[in-house]
C-alpha cells in the first residue's frame, strides 16, 4: 500500500459527491414528482422558480460522480453500469426530459401542458431508477472474474422496487420541505399539509427496508448484530430527524424542517454505507479491489482538488443569491 | 435472426456520439466567433459588433445547452456497452474524461455566466475576456476528448499489466502520434462549421433585407476568414492523412479503395469496392493520383487491404464513400470561399441571389463533412477499438444481450428525436428573432430564475414573435 491511502481518500470524495447529488438533485426531483398534484398553475410556477437557478448545478455532481468513478474505481463503473443497464437508460431519459422541460416550460404557452408532463414524468422515472439502484446495490451483484455475469433485470426485484418507491417518497418529502421554505400563501399551506403524509410513507419504507436489509446477506447481518453497536446510532439519529421534521413543521420552523430532512437522508445514507463497507461492489469486491492505478488516481486528484472547492463556493454563492421566498407571479410583468 | 450485441452497441455509440458531436463542433467554432465579435467591439467601439455579438451569443446558448444534455449520455456509454474496454483502459481514459468534465464545470461555473448575462453588468473588456475564456474552455474540453480518441487510434506511453493499461508516461500517452493532427483538423472543422453557419444565417437576413448593414459586416468578415481557413483545412487534412498512412495503413487503403500494395496507384474518384471480391467492381480514377498525394511520387507505393486478413479489414465501402463525401464537401467549401472573393467586385457578394441561397445550403455542409470524417477515422480502424490492442469483440460488455441494446438504441433514438425537434425548432425561432430586441410586452422575463444557458435567449418557445413578419 502507498504511504498515503489514495483509494480511501477517493472513496471519501465519491461518497461525498453522491450525497451532494442526492441531497441537491433530490429536492428538485421531488418537486417534479409533486408537480401534477399542485393546486394550480401559479403553484407550479413557484415550484419551478424555486429550484430553477440551482438545479443544473445540482446535476453536475452526477456527471462528476460518473467520470470520477471510472477514474478512481473503474471496477465499480464497469460492473454497476452493465448490471443496471436498462435502469441507467431510464434514469438518463428521465433526466433529459425534465432538463429540456425546465428550459422550455417558461418559454411556452400552448405547449405548456406537454412540458409539465415531461417534467413530472422525467422526475419520477429518474427518482425511481435511482432508488432501484440503491436496492440493487444492497443486494449485491453477480460477478465472475471482475465482470458482471447477471441478467438484464436482476436489478429489478421486490426489494429494489421498494427502495425505488422509497426514494420517490423520500425525494418528495425533501421537495415538500424545500417548498415550504421557499414559498408562501396557499402554495406553502398545500406543501405543509403534505409533509405528515409523506413522513408516514418515508417511515414505513424506512422500517421495512431496515428490517429486510440484514436478512439479504449474512455479511450485512453480522455487521449490524455483531460487536458494532455504535452504528445503531445512525438509524436512531434518522428516526430522531423524522420526529423533528414533524414537530418543526407543526411549529412552523421551516428552515429547521428542511435541514432535518437533509439529516434524515444523511443518516440513512451512512447507515447504508456501513452495511456494506468496505465493499463497493457487494458481495465480492472492496474499494481497494476496485481501485485504479495509484498514478491515475493521483493524476486526476490534482484537478479535482483544484475544481471542487471552486464549484462548492459557486454553489453556495448561487444559493445565497437566490435565498428567500419565491412569490406567485414573480418574474412576469 | 440473432441480434448481435456488438454490432448494435457500435450502432448505438455511433448514433449517440454523432448526435452529440454536431453540437460541440458548432459551439467550439461559435464561441471563438463570439469572442472575435466582442473583441472587435472593444477595439473599435462600434455598436454593430456588440449587436452581432449578442445575437450569436443567444444561438450559442441554445446549442451549448443541447450539447450538455446529449453529453451526459456519453459519460455512461463507456460503462454500459463497453465495460471490458473501460476496465482495460480505465487508468488512462478515466482521468482524461474526468479532466474534460472538470474543465467544462470550471467554465460553466465562472465565465459562461458572465458571457451570457454580464453584457450590461460588466465593462466590454471584461465581457470580452469572459468570451475569450469560454472559447478557450471549449478547446480545452476538446483537447481531452480528442487526446483520448487519438490514443485509441495510435496508443503509446503505456504498458499492459494484469490485463489493464498502466500509463508509463502521461505526456507520451496524451501527445500520441495522431493527436496533434486530429486536434488541428477538428479545431479547423469547428471554425469552418461556425463560419459557414454565420454566412448562411447572414445570407438569410440579406435575402430578406433585415439588418442589412450588420449582416453585411458579418458576411464580409467571415468570408475573408473562410478564404484562409478552407484551403488551410485541406492542407491539415492532407497532413493528417500522411500521419494515418504511417500509423494505420489499412485505413488509408480503405479510404483509397486500394486492395494490392503497389506503386502507381490511381486516385479513385468513384468505385464500387467489394469485400467479397477483394477488389473493386468498377473504378474511375486519375492515374498515379493516390501515389502522388500520399508519397509525392508517381511510383510511390500505397498499402493495400489484402495485406491483412479479410476478417481484420475495415468495412471498405463506408470508409471509401465517407471519405469522398468529406473531401467533396471540403472542395465545395473552398469553391464558395473563392466565389465570395470574386463576387466582391461590385459588392455582388451581398446581392447575388444564387450565391446567398447557396450559402444558406452550405451552412449544413460542415456538419455533414464532420460526421463523414469521423466515420472515416472510426470505421477505418475496425475491428479494433484500441488500434492493434483491443478488438470490439473483446471490448464489449459481456453480459449484454442483443435485445437489451436494441431496446436502448430505440429508446435513445426516440428521446433524441424529441429533444432535437424542440432544440432545432427553438433555434430557428431565435434566428428569426434576429438582432431586434423584443418589445416589452413580448419579451420573456425570466428574472429571479434560471440564469442558465437558455435564459440568455429571451425568446418564447411558441406563440408569435416580432419576426413572424418574415
Amino acid at each position: 500500500m502507498e504511504m498515503f491511502d489514495l483509494s480511501l481518500f477517493w472513496a471519501v470524495i465519491i461518497a461525498f459527491g453522491i450525497i451532494m447529488y442526492v441531497l441537491m438533485d433530490g429536492f428538485d426531483l421531488g418537486l417534479g414528482i409533486l408537480f401534477p398534484f399542485a393546486p394550480d398553475e401559479d403553484a407550479r410556477d413557484v415550484m419551478m422558480n424555486s429550484v430553477a437557478p440551482v438545479w443544473d448545478g445540482n446535476e453536475t455532481w452526477l456527471v462528476l460522480g460518473g467520470t470520477g468513478l471510472i477514474a478512481a474505481f473503474p471496477l465499480v463503473y464497469t460492473i454497476l453500469l452493465p448490471a443496471l443497464y436498462l435502469g441507467v437508460f431510464l434514469m438518463l431519459a428521465g433526466l433529459i426530459f425534465r432538463g429540456v422541460a425546465f428550459e422550455f416550460r417558461f418559454k411556452s404557452k400552448r405547449t405548456r401542458g406537454w412540458w409539465n408532463a415531461a417534467f413530472a414524468g422525467g422526475s419520477f422515472v429518474a427518482a425511481f431508477a435511482q432508488g432501484c439502484v440503491v436496492g440493487a446495490y444492497i443486494q449485491g451483484f453477480e460477478t465472475a472474474d471482475r465482470v458482471y455475469t447477471g441478467g438484464a433485470f436482476d436489478w429489478l426485484t421486490p426489494f429494489s422496487i421498494l427502495t425505488g418507491l422509497g426514494l420517490v417518497v423520500g425525494y418528495t418529502l425533501l421537495g415538500a420541505t424545500w417548498l415550504v421554505l421557499k414559498s408562501e400563501g396557499h402554495v406553502r399551506e398545500w406543501a405543509r399539509g403534505l409533509i405528515p403524509k409523506l413522513l408516514i410513507g418515508v417511515l414505513a419504507v424506512f422500517v421495512i427496508v431496515s428490517l429486510w436489509t440484514p436478512w439479504i446477506d449474512p455479511g450485512v447481518f453480522d455487521r449490524w448484530f455483531d460487536h458494532m453497536q455504535v452504528i445503531w446510532l445512525l438509524p436512531f439519529a434518522a428516526l430522531l430527524c423524522a420526529v423533528g421534521i414533524y414537530v418543526a413543521t407543526r411549529r412552523r420552523r421551516e428552515g429547521l424542517a428542511f435541514l432535518l430532512t437533509l439529516g434524515l437522508f444523511i443518516f440513512t445514507y451512512l447507515g447504508l454505507l456501513v452495511s456494506r463497507w468496505p465493499y463497493v461492489i457487494p458481495p465480492d469486491y472492496t474499494l481497494w479491489d476496485a481501485a485504479s492505478a495509484p498514478e491515475s488516481q493521483f493524476f486526476i486528484l490534482i484537478g479535482v482538488l483544484f475544481v471542487v472547492p471552486i464549484v462548492l463556493t459557486y454553489t453556495a454563492w448561487s444559493y445565497w443569491v437566490f435565498r428567500g421566498k419565491v412569490r406567485v407571479g414573480e418574474g412576469y410583468h | 435472426m440473432a441480434l448481435d450485441p456488438i454490432l448494435l452497441s457500435r450502432l448505438q455509440f455511433a448514433f449517440v456520439v454523432s448526435f452529440h458531436t454536431i453540437f460541440p463542433v458548432f459551439t467550439i467554432g461559435l464561441a471563438s466567433y463570439v469572442a472575435l465579435l466582442q473583441g472587435l467591439y472593444v477595439a473599435t467601439g462600434e455598436a454593430v459588433w456588440d449587436r452581432l455579438g449578442l445575437f450569436w451569443t443567444k444561438i450559442f446558448a441554445v446549442v451549448f445547452a443541447m450539447g450538455v444534455v446529449t453529453g451526459i449520455v456519453m459519460a455512461f456509454q463507456f460503462g454500459t456497452n463497453w465495460s471490458n474496454f473501460s476496465q482495460f483502459a480505465s487508468n488512462f481514459i478515466g482521468p482524461m474524461l474526468s479532466y474534460e468534465v472538470i474543465t467544462a464545470f470550471f467554465l460553466e461555473a465562472g465565465f459562461l455566466g458572465v458571457l451570457l448575462f454580464g453584457r450590461h453588468r460588466v465593462s466590454p473588456s471584461v465581457h470580452f475576456f469572459a468570451a475569450l475564456m469560454v472559447a478557450a474552455g471549449t478547446f480545452i474540453s476538446a483537447f481531452w476528448i480528442l487526446a483520448t480518441n487519438s490514443w485509441m487510434q495510435t496508443p503509446q506511453g503505456y504498458e499492459i499489466r494484469e490485463g489493464m493499461v498502466h500509463v508509463t508516461s502521461w505526456i507520451e500517452a496524451i501527445f500520441n502520434p495522431s493527436f496533434p493532427y486530429r486536434f488541428a483538423h477538428m479545431a479547423m472543422a469547428a471554425f469552418l462549421t461556425g463560419g459557414f453557419v454565420v454566412c448562411g444565417v447572414s445570407a438569410w437576413f440579406l435575402l430578406r433585407r433585415r439588418d442589412v448593414e450588420a449582416h453585411k459586416r458579418a458576411l464580409s468578415m467571415t468570408m475573408w476568414l473562410l478564404l484562409i481557413l478552407t484551403p488551410l483545412q485541406a492542407w491539415i487534412g492532407d497532413e493528417h492523412g500522411l500521419n494515418t498512412l504511417e500509423h494505420q495503413p489499412e485505413k488509408i487503403a480503405a479510404m483509397e479503395g486500394n486492395w494490392d500494395t503497389q506503386s502507381n496507384v490511381p486516385l479513385l474518384l468513384f468505385a464500387l469496392p467489394d469485400r467479397g471480391l477483394q477488389g473493386n467492381r468498377m473504378e474511375i480514377g486519375i492515374p498515379n493520383g493516390a501515389s502522388l498525394i500520399l508519397r509525392h511520387d508517381a511510383d510511390g507505393v500505397v498499402p493495400g487491404l489484402k495485406d491483412i486478413p479479410v476478417d481484420q479489414q475495415p468495412p471498405v465501402w463506408i470508409v471509401f464513400y465517407s471519405f469522398r463525401v468529406m473531401v467533396a464537401l471540403g472542395m465545395l467549401m473552398i469553391a464558395f470561399a473563392v466565389a465570395g472573393l470574386v463576387l466582391r467586385r461590385g459588392d455582388r457578394i451581398y446581392t447575388s441571389r444564387w450565391f446567398l441561397h447557396g450559402l444558406q445550403g452550405m451552412s449544413l455542409a460542415p456538419f455533414v463533412a464532420v460526421l463523414a470524417g469521423w466515420f472515416v477515422t472510426e470505421v477505418g480502424r475496425s475491428p479494433w477499438l484500441v488500434y492493434g490492442v483491443l478488438s470490439y469483440a473483446d471490448a464489449v460488455t459481456p453480459s449484454l444481450s442483443g435485445g437489451m441494446v436494441l431496446a436502448t438504441l430505440i429508446g435513445y433514438i426516440a428521446v433524441y428525436a424529441v429533444i432535437f425537434w424542440a432544440g432545432v425548432y427553438y433555434l430557428f425561432k431565435v434566428v428569426r428573432q434576429g438582432l431586434d430586441e423584443l418589445g416589452e410586452d413580448e419579451e420573456m422575463h425570466d428574472y429571479d430564475r434560471p440564469e442558465r444557458p437558455l435564459s440568455a435567449t429571451r425568446v418564447p418557445f411558441d406563440g408569435s414573435t416580432a419576426s413572424s413578419r418574415s
